[in-house]
């Protein structure tokens, strides 16, 4: 039992069989989560670094927890305060923390296609954290776990992604990773914020948030990326939430109860509001939980095939 | 570089004998004691069920009632044993065991080592705490895998005591200092054997098979 794949860099390169073993996987690791000893012994052998590029709260703490529980040895390593102020170029920063015995390297860049390139000049595994305004792999993951726990098989399900799809990573590996699994997905928002050509990987536009979320079992709505717009794509930040936010009112409004998701950090008020994201049809905190599990997974079934390579 | 003119010699391949397999087929039982007839099996369906009704009676002369005892099964082969052995030992005592099963993926020492293990479901629904566990599994031998059972058990509590039930026991191939206290059947076996426990609950006959690999 392994992956295909010897990194995880975006879950476009993964197959249906990879995501299957890894939530198979993932289960494993959830219960060991609920012990009293919420810690194994698996990597003890193992140093990680957590290379962020970028700011991180849920995702960083996530990986670094994962990591701990299966005994692994962390460093962490940001940005901000280290020698890439200085000029240091990203295969020097890398290959001098590779130097000192590293095993694996988990990754947020804010360049796409910083990993990819990466994994061509390194030997050891690399996991991508979330890579400018491609893939967030792990997060792709994460999402259509908790949504599988709460809905079964994803097979013929309808998933609606809403708000900033043209900036977001999330919104891509979600794409990628529910379609393998065989479920329907329609992005929404403002036109703005829709990439042009995203019918080509074969989900639906629309530009009706309501209408989308009378159609569909789960609603993922994505966080307005205000730090990637560098122009104006909306007016304001009120106009957006009268026409393209999620509240509470909309949901009672519907014929049937859905899922709601968010990746976090919430702009509460914006794309949802308060009363909606701690609703009881939220599962937002659940995604949080899934994701130090999804994390091991994904770290365990990787530490292993590294080896293998060699 | 190859050569154009025909080598008188070319057609020519000293016959050879595959030792290995002379050692396998004929000195390994005067070695080791195996007798050749009973090469493939090492118990049928028959001998399986005395020996599980031995094993199940041991224990009940071991522990008279089990209030204070349980009975946890290894991932994934030995839960098919535990089974058996709970439901003799529930005819014979009369009363429930507590039972709980256990996947040891995540604490064996050779993840970096080859393919990884598919991880099962653990269930131990009882505190371990001060409690006399039977760690149960089918076949031991390097005790590698007890090894890591015992880790994975001390993260549960603290047991009273732990003992190890073991349908065949392939001695001196241990490579850690493990010993069972309850053996179904002792073996001899060579390093390139294997030692193959069938259930019906799988699908097969009930029977406990050497296999040469």
């Amino acid at each position: 039992m392994s992956l295909s794949v010897k990194n995880l860099l975006g879950i476009k390169e993964l197959n249906t069989q990879d995501i299957e073993t890894i939530f198979r996987t993932a289960d494993n690791f959830k219960q060991v989560l609920q012990r009293p000893i919420k810690k194994v012994p698996t990597l003890r052998d193992t140093t990680i670094a957590n290379i962020f590029f970028e700011n991180s709260t849920r995702t960083r703490i996530s990986f670094e927890l994962a990591e701990k529980r299966l005994s692994a040895d962390v460093i962490n390593f940001s940005a901000s305060g280290s020698s890439v102020s200085k000029g240091e170029t990203l295969i020097d920063t890398v290959n001098n923390i590779l130097a000192m015995k590293v095993d694996m390297v988990v990754m947020r860049h804010s360049a796409s296609g910083a990993p990819w390139f990466l994994a061509n000049h390194i030997e050891a595994s690399i996991i991508n954290a979330g890579d400018g305004t491609n893939e967030h792999p792990t997060q792709g993951l994460l999402d259509a776990y908790s949504m599988r726990e709460k809905l079964g098989d994803l097979k013929g399900k309808r998933i609606a992604i809403i708000g900033d799809i043209m900036h977001s990573r999330v919104a891509l590996s979600n794409i990628f990773c529910l379609q393998k699994l065989g479920a329907e997905v329609t992005v929404a928002g403002p036109p703005t914020l829709i990439p042009k050509h995203i019918e080509a990987l074969g989900v639906k536009v629309s530009y009706d948030v309501k209408k989308v979320l009378e159609w569909c079992d789960v609603a993922n709505v994505l966080r307005i990326q205000l730090e990637r717009q560098h122009k104006p794509l909306f007016s304001t930040l009120r106009e957006y939430a009268l026409f393209y936010g999620v509240n509470k009112q909309m949901l009672d409004s519907l014929q049937k109860e859905i899922v709601i998701m968010h990746p976090g950090p919430i702009n509460r008020g914006v794309e949802l509001s308060s009363d909606a994201a701690d609703g009881k049809q939220s599962i937002i905190l659940n995604q949080v939980e899934n994701g130090v599990a999804i994390r091991m997974a994904v770290i365990y079934l990787l530490s292993g095939k590294a080896e293998v390579m060699e | 570089m190859r050569r154009f003119i025909s080598d008188p010699h070319e057609n020519y391949k000293p016959k050879r004998t595959n030792f290995g397999q002379y050692f396998n087929k004929y000195l390994s039982h005067t070695i080791f004691g195996l007798n050749p007839n009973d090469l493939k099996t090492l118990l049928d369906k028959h001998q399986l069920n005395i020996t599980l009704q031995r094993l199940a009676h041991q224990l009940v002369e071991n522990h008279l009632e089990f209030s204070e005892s349980a009975i946890i099964g290894l991932q994934p082969r030995g839960i098919w044993f535990s089974d058996r052995i709970v439901k003799i030992v529930k005819q014979i005592t009369g009363e429930a065991i507590p039972y709980g099963k256990l996947d040891i993926t995540f604490y064996r020492d050779d993840v970096h080592s080859g393919d990884l293990h598919v991880p099962q479901q653990t269930e131990i629904p009882f505190s371990v705490e001060n409690r006399k566990v039977i760690l149960i599994d089918d076949v031991l031998h390097t005790g590698r895998t007890i090894r890591a059972a015992m880790d994975a058990l001390i993260d549960f509590g603290r047991p009273k005591n732990v003992e190890l039930m073991v349908l065949i026991d392939r001695r001196y191939s241990r490579e850690l200092p493990i010993q069972p206290d309850y053996i179904g059947q002792m073996v001899d076996t060579i390093i390139t054997q294997k030692v193959k426990v069938n259930w019906e609950e799988t699908g097969e006959i009930d029977e406990v098979v050497l296999l040469d690999v």
